[in-house]
């Protein structure tokens, strides 16, 4: 295919190159460590649920026995699989005794090494085989009732009430969505632990637990049927559980994750060490389970001037990459995030955010793309609201964007009613369907505005990522290079619950995913 | 001025009061929902209504805009509103008018107390990402921010504005039951009061049912509602801090 604006393919390797090189010290600290949540999602993958009388999950109340007893190192795998052998019980039934404290893990007699692994890694054979299950589940779906053309309609539900998000999610669908978000409860990224059962009380959004990942997904399975084509399923695989939503979206055959490697850092207040260590982990349980990630470059764009900073979110999508195929990641999985923020008023402006949405198209052309909607400029005047949604969907439909994430009318005021969500559905589709392959017709002018945009973005960000490479990327974080904030290494949420792995250390998932994604280190 | 007595909505001519509504309906659009809809905009206080769009927008939901004329009109010469602040400054304004005028960095605690969880409003007026384009305070140079999130108690607030020095103190309450905001409000102003350090600190209040007459009621300097932005906070402190100082 001819391309619309010319890439500078040598600076974009160097970019890949250094993006690399960034993350492969990012990648030692990676495999020298490892975090509570991390062994939580060993546990919830074991088959472990359920929650102790004062409604403290099980898990985190056995990874915080051991961690507690300074045994954490060995991989809490480790000290179920020396209950398990100890005590002739499976995961569950330890699990529950410990949390009535009835015994505790670190008590138990020390059994044979070999032995304890050989026991755990047959249970944890099942859980791989219970993710793969769901993947295959979706890809036959898939093929009987084939998504809708991109870009994908991507609106989001937010009522705090898992039912009424059913009712209005299937709305949705009934109007047109592709993908429907579940948005979490504020604050939920903080906690650090994952809540069990259906909720209906929610701020700003809706628990994510395992039960309303199972509703929802049974609500779109329905109305995907009804509609004739299969509607994805998003929530969020970050803040301080990133890898035990990550596995609860597997075993729920979630389809998408937000799940990015340093937006926690930078926005959440989250600790950098522990970020880094989560998502991987939480990646490779994506990767196993073919769910496309969504990264949050777009974030960026809202706390910086979008035109300014632009390098700043394709430099960070090279990270996300690269980070995303250390972890097993294929491209396909991959939808890097950016947006459409570039203040209205600027004239021209529709060009430069043509220029950074037709860049990022070429260079990751196998990506699905996720593009976010105009947020920073949106004040409660819906009507101009509604017409800056128009030329946002316009762009995204003529570079040819994978996932469109639809802007509200009422951005700004209120989360979505039904009728604001249905009239940005209808936005979009008169734009995508009226304007479907324009892409196709347009050559940009060689020597234009758009090229030496494109240009100069792609400058910018391969200079910034070589500069990184000196630096390091938590140096980097450190300097507020990425969003203008800047966090502390040592600083954030978090912290207390990184662990160094022992010599011993033992993690059955960590190993069968790698396998199973072809990682070799 | 006599016209203002009676001051409805301009479509094309005074007081014609013409406005337009649009809303959604938990009913299949078709003739019973029209009238629904129609019944209901009489309800509002419309007359000559007209159900210009009606559709289905899925489940069982159904859309309408309409257009009338409102019957009532509202005595315009009689208006008087309780403000924070007269004038919002912006993002570099405000910075400038510390450097110049306070000469050193101000210290801003906030919290979400009591049994509030909800850090949206907070989050928004001191996160460096801000809200409707407008940054937070956490992003202003001349602004140090201490934010507690959510679930604070009273007590743990005061204390760290006392350890931090605090110019100001934000409260934000978004979700409450039964009033509960009000009551852990009072109690805030009077456990100052007990201690004799409510006027060490500009006490304010925000959150999407907190105007700024209702904050003065309760004791406090200041009240921020709906659709506030960082500036327009940031701008009351600095404005007041130097009328303090």
């Amino acid at each position: 295919m001819e391309e619309k604006i010319r890439i500078s393919w040598d600076v974009v390797d160097r970019c890949r190159q250094a993006a690399r090189s960034i993350t492969d010290d990012i990648m030692v600290h990676i495999h020298e460590n490892t975090t509570t949540t991390v062994e939580r999602t060993v546990l919830r993958l074991m088959g472990i649920e359920g929650s102790d009388e004062q409604g403290i999950p099980l898990a985190n109340v056995m990874v915080e026995q051991i961690n507690n007893s300074g045994l954490l190192g060995d991989g809490v795998a480790f000290w179920l699989g020396n209950a398990m052998q100890a005590t002739d019980e499976g995961p569950q039934k330890i699990a529950e005794q410990v949390g009535r404290g009835e015994f505790a893990l670190p008590d138990l007699p020390r059994q044979e090494p070999a032995i304890v692994r050989q026991k755990v890694a047959e249970v944890a054979e099942r859980g791989l085989e219970r993710i793969k299950k769901k993947r295959a589940e979706r890809e036959s779906l898939m093929k009987e009732l084939p998504p809708g053309p991109q870009p994908w309609l991507y609106v989001i539900v937010a009522t705090g009430n898992i039912y009424e998000d059913v009712k209005q999610a299937r709305a949705a669908v009934e109007k047109g969505a592709d993908i429907i978000a579940v948005i979490r409860s504020t604050a939920q990224s903080l906690l650090d632990y994952v809540p069990y059962g259906p909720t209906t009380e929610g701020f700003g959004g809706t628990y994510a637990t395992q039960e309303n990942f199972r509703i929802m997904r049974e609500a779109l399975d329905d109305g995907g049927r009804e509609a004739g084509r299969y509607i994805q399923l998003v929530n969020y695989s970050s803040g301080l559980c990133m890898p035990e939503i990550a596995a609860m979206g597997a075993v729920e055959r979630l389809d998408m994750m937000l799940n990015d490697s340093m937006y926690g850092i930078l926005f959440r207040d989250i600790n950098m060490k522990r970020t880094f260590i989560d998502q991987h982990f939480s990646r490779m349980i994506n990767a196993v389970a073919g769910i496309t990630i969504n990264t949050g470059e777009d974030n960026y764009l809202t706390t910086t001037d979008a035109l300014d900073e632009a390098h700043t979110v394709l430099a960070s999508q090279f990270i996300n990459e690269s980070l995303g195929f250390k972890s097993g990641l294929k491209t396909q999985q991959m939808g890097l995030g950016h947006a459409f923020e570039i203040d209205p008023d600027l004239e021209d402006g529709f060009l430069f955010e043509i220029a950074q949405a037709q860049l990022i198209r070429q260079i990751f052309p196998h990506a699905p793309i996720k593009y976010m909607p105009p947020t920073k400029y949106i004040t409660g005047d819906i009507f101009r609201a509604h017409l800056i949604n128009g030329m946002f969907n316009l762009a995204g439909v003529m570079t040819g964007q994978g996932i469109q994430l639809l802007g509200m009318l009422t951005e700004a005021i209120h989360t979505p009613f039904v009728q604001d969500r249905a009239l940005s559905i209808e936005n979009a589709r008169y734009i995508f369907n009226n304007a479907r392959d324009l892409q196709d017709e347009i050559m940009f002018v060689p020597y234009g505005r758009i090229q030496q945009r494109a240009d100069e973005v792609l400058l910018k960000a391969a200079s910034m990522l070589e500069s990184i490479t000196e630096k390091g990327l938590m140096q980097a974080i450190e300097d507020g290079m990425f969003a203008n904030i800047s966090r502390p290494q040592e600083g954030g949420k978090g912290l207390d619950g990184l662990v160094k792995k022992g010599e011993e250390y033992y993690n059955p998932f960590s190993d069968m995913f790698k396998e199973e994604l072809s990682i070799h280190e | 001025m006599n016209e203002l007595k009676e001051l409805r909505p301009y479509g094309d001519s005074f007081n014609d009061g013409k406005i337009q509504v649009s809303f959604s309906l938990p009913l299949d659009a078709g003739l019973e929902a029209q009238e629904v809809a129609r019944q209901l905009a009489y309800k509002m206080g419309l007359e000559e209504v007209n159900v210009v769009d009606m559709k289905n927008i899925g489940e069982g939901f159904s859309f309408f805009i309409i257009y009338g004329k409102l019957k009532y009109g509202v005595d315009a010469s009689q208006i008087r509103v309780a403000k924070a602040v007269s004038r919002s400054m912006s993002y570099y304004e405000i910075n400038d008018f510390i450097r110049e005028h306070i000469g050193r960095k101000i210290l801003v605690v906030g919290a979400c107390t009591g049994s509030d969880a909800h850090t949206v409003g907070l989050d928004a007026i001191m996160n460096m990402k801000g809200f409707a384009g407008e940054y937070g305070l956490e992003r202003y140079p001349e602004i140090k921010t201490v934010n507690m999130g959510s679930q604070v108690a009273n007590e743990d607030l005061i204390k760290k504005a006392m350890e931090v020095n605090a110019d100001a103190i934000l409260i934000s309450q978004v979700v409450t039951q039964k009033e509960a905001h009000i009551k852990n409000l009072t109690e805030f102003v009077d456990l100052l009061e007990a201690e004799g350090l409510r006027d060490r600190f500009l006490l304010i209040v925000g959150g999407p049912r907190i105007s700024h007459e209702l904050a003065l009621e309760l004791g406090f300097d200041a009240g921020f509602g709906q659709g506030t932005k960082p500036n327009d906070v940031a701008s009351y402190i600095v404005q007041n801090l130097v009328k303090k100082v």
